[in-house]
């Protein structure tokens, strides 16, 4: 006779292999959503800013001076085009023309300021002005800076928070509410053993998880993986056992499915908003930082984007992986006080 | 006498204002079938998930194989085996697996494909859970108590809700763990099942043991083995009727008079010429041999079973 710990885990793993939800939700729903974010996001041509000039004299040759910048697509409209077309967003800027130029714009739109900049220039450029001060760019387009590059850490991390609690809480419950564990229990199964095996056998599923994201986003979009795959495998590895022990953890005393649920998306949603998922965290005040990098998904996925954008070794990321290790365990120490099996 | 194998004395349990065991006493002699009878809400899943050590008692104690659950619980439950009363094994593992699980926990025990062949489920190994029937779901529910081998074996309402036929192959298993020296403490409001398959019965009602003895001995406590059931269509004079030197005891339920006697070729003679005289015409007239139901209804004045 085999190990309890390995039957637990054996059993665990063949559950979730014959759910076919289980399986979308852990496996392919990851890909969909970056296939879909990829996408919305896909880094696009420089488009040239709508701006309007308000119809009367001298608007055409203010028009035929801003074409001159091909950043710039001009239009004539009449006055109350222009405020129409302003207010509705259609057009950055309005130029009045006239023997002062009057520039017409919502100044806290970031499009709009550069509209005016461009459009003073191009202006003031048809009337004579030279440059004192020669200039020429050199554009950045580098992988690994574009917004998939950024999103595919953060849905992994997402996926094994979501995957990690989901996959230990649902079935626990479940199978709390449908007596399952009281006749557990009532064998001389040791109680570890039952936590540490399902924890195992979600593990076990965390390879394909992992993998056929990061396959996807590196074969797909071109997403880099700088870092060894070891450092990913062991960020992933230790994500995805601290998510299963807070899992655990708000698994220990829920009776029902509800129940479960409601205390899951109570812990996870401050997670999906401020650690970075799909945006930064740095957008959030400082006086906000310490608790959202104290959080375990922000260390996560920190620690997975230093790996696969920055090439960061395990060393480099040591102390996100504190932060992720410290919850995983206390979590788990939690929950092994805090079970009940009826 | 024999060994005791549990023993449980002057357990007492309350949940909030419901007193579910107000005292109650039991001995199980190792090697037989011990049976605890009585309504629903008498307090028999109580008795048994405080014989288990999965509910503690407010007050008394409980014994097994000469130990108490404080000071071996992990011993204890290396020698017993449990089936719940509702207890929802994994759907989606197979017979096989299930009872592999269950094996891997003890630390001897049999192998799942001889307890497979004890419970008749050969033929399912690789048959989800989900798919089984409701006997079969029971069934496999015995096997994981079995797989342990288990000392004692504990069965709470082991065929409430089964069709006759699947109820008589869970008979057949416990019978077949009896025959190999087995102890079984089952919990059952069907008396035909106690009078089946136990050795001696505790017939329990309001959390205490009201009577104790072998079924047999129990029925035999009725002085009279067969009971006449008649209908009439007017009112009788019931102490004439109770005054019959055939008539042991006499009870009316609905519209129903139940009457104990000892012989029925003579009670029945008796009963036909008394009522004549009473001018009381019968619409329906039965009779069985006395059970431990009859037992139930003379000693509290209400029925087994709730219908």
């Amino acid at each position: 006779m085999r190990h309890p710990l390995f039957e637990i885990t054996r059993v665990k793993f063949l559950e979730f292999v014959r759910e076919p939800e289980a399986i979308f939700w852990v496996l392919v729903f990851p890909i969909l959503l970056s296939l879909a974010l990829g996408v919305a996001f896909r880094t696009k041509p420089p488009e040239a800013l709508a701006i309007a000039v308000q119809g009367g004299p001298g608007a055409e040759a203010a028009r035929a001076a801003l074409a001159a910048d091909p950043a710039l697509s001009p239009r004539v409209l009449t006055e109350i085009g222009c405020r129409e077309a302003l207010r509705a967003g259609r057009v950055a800027l309005v130029v009045v023309p006239g023997a002062r130029v009057t520039y017409w714009f919502d100044p806290t739109r970031d499009e709009s300021r550069v509209a005016r900049l461009a459009a003073d220039a191009a202006l003031q450029g048809a009337a004579g002005r030279a440059d004192p001060v020669a200039a020429s760019d050199r554009l950045m387009t580098e992988k690994g800076s574009r917004y998939i590059d950024f999103l595919v850490p953060g849905l992994l991390g997402m996926n094994l928070m979501g995957t990690g609690m989901w996959g230990v809480g649902f079935s626990i419950v479940t199978a709390r509410s449908r007596g399952l564990l009281k006749r557990l229990i009532a064998t001389p199964m040791r109680k570890r053993h039952y936590l540490v095996g399902q924890m195992l056998g979600r593990m076990a599923f965390l390879v394909p998880e992992v993998g056929l994201l990061v396959a996807f986003a590196v074969l797909v979009f071109d997403v880099p993986l700088r870092g060894s795959l070891a450092a990913l495998v062991v960020v992933s590895g230790l994500g995805g056992l601290a998510f299963t022990g807070i899992g655990l953890l708000v698994a220990a005393r829920p009776r029902t499915i509800e129940g479960v649920s409601g205390l899951m998306n109570f812990v996870m949603l401050p997670m999906w908003i401020f650690s970075g998922v799909f945006f930064s965290p740095a957008r959030f005040p400082d006086a906000l930082q310490p608790a959202i990098h104290a959080l375990p998904l922000t260390a996560l996925n920190d620690a997975l984007r230093a790996v696969m954008l920055d090439g960061a070794s395990i060393v480099a990321v040591a102390p996100q992986l504190a932060v992720v290790a410290g919850w995983g365990l206390v979590a788990l120490a939690g929950a092994l006080w805090l079970f009940r099996w009826k | 006498m024999s060994r005791i194998a549990l023993r449980g004395s002057g357990l007492v349990k309350r949940y909030g204002d419901v007193v579910a065991l107000d005292g109650l006493d039991l001995e199980v002699r190792a090697g037989e079938c011990f049976g605890l009878l009585g309504p629903n809400g008498a307090g028999k899943t109580t008795t048994v998930e405080i014989l288990e050590g999965l509910t503690p008692p407010d007050r008394g104690t409980v014994e097994i194989l000469g130990r108490t659950w404080t000071e071996d619980p992990r011993g204890l439950r290396e020698r017993i085996g449990i089936q719940l009363q509702e207890t929802q094994l994994a759907e989606k593992l197979t017979v096989l697996e299930t009872i592999t699980l269950f094996r891997s926990f003890y630390r001897k025990g049999l192998d799942p494909a001889e307890v497979m062949r004890i419970v008749q489920l050969e033929d399912k190994e690789s048959a989800w859970v989900r798919k089984l029937s409701g006997g079969q779901k029971q069934r496999l529910s015995l096997a994981a108590a079995l797989v342990g081998d288990p000392e004692i074996l504990f069965l709470d309402e082991p065929t409430t809700g089964l069709d006759p036929q699947a109820r008589r192959q869970v008979w057949d298993v416990i019978a077949d763990v009896k025959a190999r020296g087995g102890t079984v403490l089952l919990t059952t409001h069907y008396m035909e099942e106690a009078e089946r398959l136990c050795d001696r019965i505790a017939i329990v009602d309001r959390g205490k043991v009201i009577a104790l003895d072998t079924p047999a001995a129990l029925i035999a406590g009725l002085g009279a083995e067969h009971v006449l059931e008649i209908e009439t269509e007017s009112d009788v004079d019931l102490p004439r009727l109770r005054g019959l030197r055939e008539v042991h005891d006499l009870r009316r339920d609905g519209a129903t008079l139940s009457l104990t006697v000892r012989e029925v070729h003579r009670a029945i003679p008796q009963l036909l010429a008394e009522l004549d005289a009473q001018s009381v015409a019968l619409t329906r007239l039965t009779t069985h041999h006395a059970t431990l139901e009859d037992v139930f209804v003379s000693m509290t004045g209400r029925h087994l079973r709730d219908n």
